[in-house]
């Protein structure tokens, strides 16, 4: 079941201006309910813009965006259903963080949204949770945590309005290896909990690899692939041309089959290299 | 080791407020022309440390030889600066003017530099970085990358014998991260310069000479990377992840194949496993 | 948007305009105002309006881009007009309560809003056609005897230039915030203005911490690059004066004699 949809969107920037540009071209794209998507482009790929129109801060120059079946411009309830419907935590959310205290911070999506106190404070407390902000932060200021620790809560205040698309590009910019994984292992607890479809946008695709369970590859604008990581990735050189970079197990197994090793093509995780591999020998090697 | 370009004696320094040291007695030796990686997680206390090798910040113990010179002599404070330059971490906060060209000028205009020799020094330092082209470019139009290079240069144009980049990549996306990277190399590779990479990206250490891994403030491990990556399990306690081509050396070695943890290369690494496999 | 306020903007171009020293430029917008403000005839006002088009099409500059800039001021030329149309003495054309509008008034007000208009796309001429760094180079030669004063020329010069450098940045900035803020169901253009000026914390908030965070990297970034003030700081640009800018100060001085000649007539 479809949640979220775009059809034939096309945005261009600074329209009858030398500086006229197709940043995003005839995408039409489904986001089913419940899956964990991944997108892939590179920077002026027109992924930004693209996600911007998934909740509406941006409208589209030609073609629909339906969230629910409903297309989201058609009046202001539908704006407003898909503001808080579709969470959009941008790159660098930290920087957003205003409030004295994080618990206020978190709460602003809640609050905007006109939910009683009861039903915020409990959002906040959930949101805090999924993203493993401790009760004992609640009633600092968001300037005194630590960077990673910010990342985390600038993703609650998201969370606390209890999206069912929530849409994250990049969110794991900066951070060291330790950070990283936790971050992205709670926001796929988060999908598997909530039931809510989660679009991943990373430039690390190893990260990617491990997490989505579709891919789409965006190109100058348009969508140029979708299907499941393993379709994807076995489209390695052509990702290559595009100035994309490949999981370092597509590398490797890249590599290997050069050298002859026999190897299926759509390899991108080090797990499933090994499993391989290890099949390979004992099954006695090649040929 | 012989006439070393920076030396730490036993340094230490704690920030206002905080609750540990951000370095407590960290002493080592920087060699000149050497390639050197400091790897660590957030709070290791990698980036203070790149803040002391050119007076950023002061030791308050311990003590700090750039050259010979005390990085805590404040007459000297130039001298120290104009030898061990610093790129950061975020592109946008290091950028002075609203000219590509102007911006590389800087440093050597403050240094009061002939304005002939500015121009000569400006061109070689944006053509090393291969941003020439750009040098009347508006610094905000270039992406993250370029901008990064636009930096170097500006340090470059300084003509410092060594060259610190605190986590130069970290806000850079994959395309921009090989342009840095591969600049810093040839840095390396072309003037000899002595290059400190801070960073907590393993595939970026590959190829240093040398890699210094940071914990609590503390040195952990202090060796070249082939002798550092196979430590792969002490790698993971302290919160860092090896590069995925030593991963799989390592998992296939526990399933008792019998491969080197030294082949850090995607190449180095496949030919290894080949030579099992095909034999 | 906000991306897309023309303000200040730069075109860079290779016109003769262009290439002019700054401290010409300067000084050449100095001499309009002052021609400009000596004109109370329709002769001196068509002197300066010609003054105006043959400058912008030498800089190769549309009158659309020209009048653009305009817009955000529209307001103010509009209510200047409007004053200066009630304010005229003499004998009234139209009068209804106290308000009565005159020849006199109506003259005035044409005047005037010609005179704001041609103020402001005189200066933007300048901005368009000259760098950031030109003109705060042009700014602190031209104030260089300042000095003598203890005037900290070159540091102002100095604090102009990151100003003009770091504007494109913030205000990239405070799209983003603002669109993450929305994400978060923030509203900054409904409301009573008692509410929208709440509503604003939360783009400011984030914009000070910001520039402040910025403000002390960059201070960083510079100590890095030996920069220690004004004192022995030498330039890679040097800025000489060409015959161009002799010829165009020949103009300016003819142009103001025939401001001056132009009031008697």
């Amino acid at each position: 079941m479809s949640i979220l949809e775009t059809q034939n969107l096309t945005h261009v920037y600074s329209r009858g201006t030398p500086f006229e540009k197709v940043a995003v071209d005839n995408v039409s794209l489904s986001v089913d309910e419940g899956e964990l998507l991944g997108i892939i482009g590179h920077t002026g790929s027109g992924k930004s813009t693209f996600i911007q129109h998934l909740n509406g801060l941006l409208k589209p120059t030609a073609g629909k965006v339906l969230f629910q079946g409903r297309d989201i411009h058609a009046s202001k309830d539908a704006l407003r259903a898909v503001r808080f419907g579709v969470g959009l935590v941008f790159q660098y959310p930290e920087y957003q963080l205003f409030e004295e205290t994080v618990f206020q911070d978190v709460s602003f999506g809640p609050k905007n949204m006109g939910l009683g106190e009861d039903e915020i404070r409990e959002r906040v407390y959930e949101a805090a949770a999924f993203v493993g902000v401790g009760r004992e932060l609640m009633e600092v200021s968001p300037l005194e945590l630590s960077g990673g620790q910010k990342r985390r809560v600038a993703i609650a205040g998201v969370i606390a309005m209890r999206p069912r698309v929530l849409i994250l590009d990049e969110p794991t910019a900066g951070l060291d290896p330790a950070g990283r994984e936790s971050i992205l292992e709670n926001i796929s607890q988060f999908q598997r909990e909530t039931g809510a479809a989660v679009v991943l946008i990373s430039h690390s695709m190893d990260d990617i690899a491990r997490f989505a369970q579709r891919l789409i590859v965006l190109h100058e604008g348009r969508l140029v692939m979708d299907g499941t990581p393993a379709q994807v990735f076995d489209r390695a050189n052509e990702l290559k041309d595009m100035g994309l970079t490949v999981p370092m197990a597509t590398e490797i197994a890249l590599a290997l089959r050069a050298r002859g090793v026999e190897l299926p093509e759509s390899v991108y995780t080090t797990k499933y290299l090994r499993k391989l591999l290890t099949a390979l020998r004992e099954g006695g090697g090649p040929c | 080791m012989d006439n070393p370009i920076i030396q730490l004696e036993n340094v230490s320094y704690a920030y206002p407020d905080a609750e540990a040291p951000a370095l407590s007695g960290v002493s080592l030796e920087i060699a000149r022309r050497s390639f050197v990686a400091v790897l660590g997680h957030n709070g290791s206390g990698k980036s203070t440390l790149a803040k002391c090798l050119n007076a950023i910040v002061v030791p308050q113990s311990g003590r700090v030889l750039v050259n010979g010179l005390d990085t805590a002599d404040e007459d000297k404070l130039l001298d120290v600066r104009r030898t061990v330059g610093m790129v950061f971490q975020n592109p946008d906060n290091q950028i002075v003017a609203s000219v590509v060209e102007d911006d590389v000028a800087f440093a050597p205009e403050n240094l009061g530099v002939p304005p002939t020799e500015i121009r000569a020094r400006v061109d070689e330092a944006l053509r090393r970085v291969g941003m020439y082209g750009y040098r009347l470019h508006a610094p905000h139009l270039l992406s993250g990358g370029q901008k990064q290079r636009v930096a170097i240069a500006g340090v470059l144009a300084m003509q410092p014998q060594c060259i610190v980049l605190d986590e130069p990549t970290a806000m850079l996306d994959p395309v921009g991260r090989r342009e840095v990277l591969s600049a810093v190399r040839d840095l390396r590779r072309h003037s000899g310069m002595t290059v400190v990479l801070i960073t907590h990206h393993m595939e970026e250490c590959v190829y240093a000479d040398r890699l210094i891994v940071m914990e609590k403030g503390r040195v952990a491990m202090d060796g070249a990377p082939r002798e550092v990556f196979p430590r792969v399990e002490e790698l993971r306690a302290l919160g860092l992840t090896v590069p995925e081509t030593v991963n799989l050396l390592h998992q296939l070695r526990e399933a008792g194949w019998d491969l080197p943890l030294d082949a850090l290369t995607v190449e180095d690494c496949a030919s290894k496993i080949a030579e099992l496999i095909v034999s | 948007m906000l991306k897309d306020i023309t303000l200040g903007q730069y075109f860079p171009g290779n016109t003769v305009v262009h290439r002019l020293d700054p401290r010409t430029k300067l000084l050449w917008l100095l001499g309009y105002i002052v021609a400009l403000f000596l004109a109370k005839n329709i002769w001196g006002y068509a002197l300066m309006l010609g003054v105006l088009i043959t400058e912008s099409a030498l800089a190769k500059i549309k009158p659309k881009t020209l009048l653009s800039g305009l817009k955000p001021l529209i307001f103010i030329v509009i209510f200047t007009a409007v004053v200066n149309l009630f304010y005229g003495t003499g004998e009234p054309l139209w009068q209804w309560w106290i308000l009565k509008i005159t020849a006199e008034g109506i003259r005035k007000a044409v005047f005037m809003a010609l005179r704001i208009m041609l103020l402001v796309c005189g200066t933007f001429l300048l901005t368009y056609t000259t760098s950031p760094l030109q003109l705060t180079d042009g700014l602190e030669r031209l104030l260089g005897p300042l000095k003598k004063l203890r005037v900290p020329v070159q540091e102002l010069a100095m604090m102009m230039s990151i100003a003009l450098r770091f504007i494109p940045t913030l205000i990239e900035e405070t799209d983003k915030i603002m669109s993450a803020q929305k994400a978060r169901g923030a509203s900054f253009d409904t409301g009573k203005l008692s509410e929208r000026a709440k509503a604003l914390l939360p783009l400011l908030v984030p914009l000070f911490v910001s520039a402040f965070r910025r403000a002390d990297e960059l201070a960083t970034a510079m100590e890095c690059r030996c920069y220690s003030g004004g004192e022995g700081r030498t330039r890679m640009k040097q800025l000489v004066y060409r015959r161009r800018d002799l010829v165009t100060g020949i103009v300016m001085v003819l142009i103001l004699a025939s401001a001056i000649v132009l009031r008697t007539v």
